[in-house]
């Protein structure tokens, strides 16, 4: 080995950078957040050629590329399509762990909207439940308006066979002790 | 953050990205004999004898690996220079950059390649391409390129 | 060394975006799709009829990543071959030569590009620092103007060049993008202005360095069958050459003598059969990021002798009445959106040979030259022909 290797300690230099973004949401991702903002009113934009409804909103349908204005309510209510619980911690995350996140189809929307989940009963977690927006006091016009979506409660007789696996969980587990996220 | 009122709206994202980056042999050792000795090293090319600071494992020139240390010293040549005066932000501090300050390409004595780094003199328009520059090192040593502070001319 | 394709590729339309300092009305995808449709519009065709997207922009300066993949919708790339390149300033005119690679390997027939940066949305500098080596390089950089400054400097010293001549390049190029009504800059200006101007870095001041822009640039290069049936007059590619450097700023001559264009323009004048470029070529769109590189990169690209970037200035040589006119289109000191900018020079001189450039059209256009420059230190150079 090279003399000057012996011995010698690995530098591993540390550096936070910190850059200040602002991006122009543009006409059409504007007006969808402002009814939010202002009416807590959910918006999709519709293709009338692919006849599907888009949420969230954009100008031109990626599938046939044709432009898009037809703008249509959608409900602030869906159904979860999939959803996960993140346990690991990261610098950088919408949330203090553990964290549901999940995609939601809104009534009337043909397209998912990924967001949190919250105030959910992890036993009773299922793809296929209903949830339904909750929004902030205070909105300024981005996602966050939407703090996130929670269960909405249905009748026994309505309620469909839970999806997830029975399982037994050991106290002090993976997943702990059931309880409310 | 929006502009009530207006129909186009702003999204607000302040980055902070969290790195480590792994100096390598080469570097690690550079900033070892610098922050212990004082001491700025380049690295030889076996086949066409250039030395190359910042030292790197490989020859650009002849692709072969570069082996022998060299001590260039700490006293060098300006070869170009600037002076800084317009503001921006740093976004390793995440605040404005003081202003204004020196900036350059020094030649170290044997080096083929120039290294690159703050310049300054007792006063700032005093700068002249040619001059005569001299390393300043800071007390306590990191083992980082900061730990040269600036380089200096020495005609003062 | 590269060689000319055996399969002739054609440029057949080109689109942008009407450059500005700030696009707030649309988002990133909406400009991308400006550009887009306009060059869709140029060409008479849809996005059916396109084989392949290649879609790029520099990455750090909107700090948004996977661009090839939410830019789809507007980019029109659903379902098709894509790919994204960012190769910083160069990111344009890699672009263009990825669609040259596509289309002259055989196994596509029409291909899109596109470059783009929304400038506006990010803070330049911090952006830039993000290319800078971190543990070499970070602590000091000072920004592009930085690095041409301090090279700059070395230029004058040692060639005797003047800031009123780089001042003439100033003026040059921003009054010719008068004449161009996509450019972000549109200024009528004299020598004494630009002396007059902010002093950034010495010796780079306001009116010596381009702006930064908001916008997009998108073109289709197609085969030898399909270009003839798209465009009366397309522009044939006859050369693309690019060239790296080694790594630090104090490795090479940025503004003294560029390497990486010195050995690209050498490699692409050899293919074309270029023997003396000043006159063998009718029009010439040069990366310039500043006054000052543009005089040295006169010398680099063999127009003149080392140190004489400045006498050719002088001489009148590259005015749009001169022997070789030098960015009619305004060049980068006129806009700069970077992951168009070098696209946005290949796009123009394309637009020469294709007789489509209106108020800055340059008469008889039968060859013409466009080079990228990136904070890689990487050149491109592209030479394009009237005919294959």
């Amino acid at each position: 080995m090279d003399q000057w290797l012996e011995g010698l300690e690995p530098i591993v230099e540390h550096q936070d950078l910190k850059v200040p973004y602002r991006y122009s949401m543009g006409a059409t991702t504007s007006k969808f957040f402002i009814e939010i903002r202002d009416q807590k009113k959910i918006l999709g934009i519709r293709c009338p050629k692919c006849k599907v409804v888009f949420v969230p909103p954009r100008s031109t349908c990626g599938r046939c590329f044709s432009p898009l204005d037809k703008w249509v309510k959608v409900s602030d209510q869906g159904t979860l399509q999939t959803y996960t619980i993140v346990h690991y911690p990261t610098p950088v995350q919408p949330a203090p762990t553990p964290l549901i996140y999940g995609v939601i189809k809104l009534d009337g929307a043909d397209t998912g909207l990924a967001h949190l989940i919250n105030e959910a009963d992890y036993e009773k977690l299922r793809v296929g439940m209903r949830v339904r927006a909750v929004f902030k006091e205070e909105r300024v016009g981005n996602m966050l308006d939407i703090l996130y979506f929670k269960p909405v409660e249905i009748s026994k007789g309505q309620r469909k066979k839970s999806t997830r696996p029975k399982v037994k969980v050991k106290k002090g587990g993976a997943r702990g002790v059931k309880r409310k996220a | 953050m929006s502009e009530k009122g207006g129909s186009l709206l702003l999204a607000e994202f302040n980055a902070n990205f969290p790195y480590e980056y792994s100096a390598g042999r080469y570097a690690s050792y550079f900033f070892k004999r610098l922050k212990e000795e004082k001491k700025i090293m380049g690295i030889r090319c076996p086949e066409c004898q250039r030395v190359f600071v910042p030292p790197r494992p490989a020859c650009g020139y002849c692709f072969v690996r570069n082996s022998e240390w060299v001590d260039l010293g700490d006293e060098g040549t300006l070869w170009g220079y600037t002076v800084v005066q317009f503001p921006f932000l740093d976004p390793l501090t995440g605040v404005e950059r003081p202003i204004p300050y020196g900036y350059g390409f020094i030649e170290l004595k044997g080096a083929a390649t120039r290294l690159q780094h703050f310049v300054t003199a007792s006063d700032l328009n005093k700068l002249r391409i040619g001059m005569r520059m001299k390393a300043v090192f800071r007390e306590e040593r990191k083992g980082n390129l900061t730990d040269i502070l600036y380089f200096k001319a020495m005609e003062e | 060394m590269a060689r000319r394709s055996k399969r002739n590729v054609a440029i057949v339309a080109t689109g942008q975006t009407d450059h500005r300092s700030k696009r707030p009305d649309v988002n990133i995808v909406e400009m991308i799709n400006e550009a887009v449709r306009r060059c869709l519009d140029d060409a008479h065709m849809t996005m059916e009829d396109i084989d392949g997207v290649v879609i790029g922009n520099m990455e750090h300066f909107e700090g948004v990543f996977f661009t090839e993949m939410w830019s789809v919708d507007g980019a029109g790339s659903f379902l098709k071959h894509g790919m994204k390149i960012t190769t910083g300033g160069t990111t344009g005119s890699s672009l263009a030569l990825a669609g040259y690679y596509h289309v002259a390997s055989g196994l596509f027939d029409t291909v899109m590009t596109i470059g783009w940066e929304k400038q506006s949305e990010g803070e330049t500098t911090a952006g830039l620092i993000f290319q800078a080596d971190p543990l070499w390089e970070r602590a000091t950089m000072s920004g592009a103007i930085g690095s041409f400054a301090a090279s700059a400097s070395a230029y004058m010293h040692k060639y005797g060049i003047t800031e009123e001549q780089a001042a003439k390049v100033a003026v040059k190029n921003r009054k010719n993008a008068l004449n161009n009504p996509h450019a972000h800059l549109k200024l009528d200006l004299t020598v004494e202005q630009v002396l007059k101007s902010k002093m950034l870095a010495y010796p780079i001041k306001m009116l010596d360095m381009c702006p930064t822009s908001d916008g997009a640039c998108a073109m289709i290069f197609a085969s030898e069958e399909r270009a003839k049936k798209i465009c009366p007059n397309p522009a044939w590619v006859i050369a693309g050459v690019t060239r790296h450097d080694q790594p630090f700023g104090g490795d090479l001559e940025m503004v003294v003598n560029l390497r990486t264009l010195r050995s690209a323009t050498e490699e692409a004048y050899k293919i074309a059969g270029i023997k003396d470029p000043l006159r063998d070529f009718d029009v010439a769109e040069l990366y310039e990021p500043c006054t000052f590189a543009e005089l040295s990169w006169y010398e680099a690209a063999g127009f003149c002798g080392p140190g004489e970037g400045g006498k050719l200035m002088d001489s009148g040589a590259t005015y749009m009445d001169g022997e070789l006119p030098v960015n009619p289109s305004g060049g980068v000191l006129s806009t700069n959106c970077i992951g168009a900018t070098a696209m946005i020079r290949v796009a123009e001189a394309a637009i020469q040979v294709m007789g489509k450039g209106g108020k800055r059209q340059v008469p008889n256009v039968n060859r013409a030259m466009a080079t990228g420059f990136g904070g890689s230190w990487w050149s491109d150079v592209m030479i394009l022909s009237k005919t294959p």
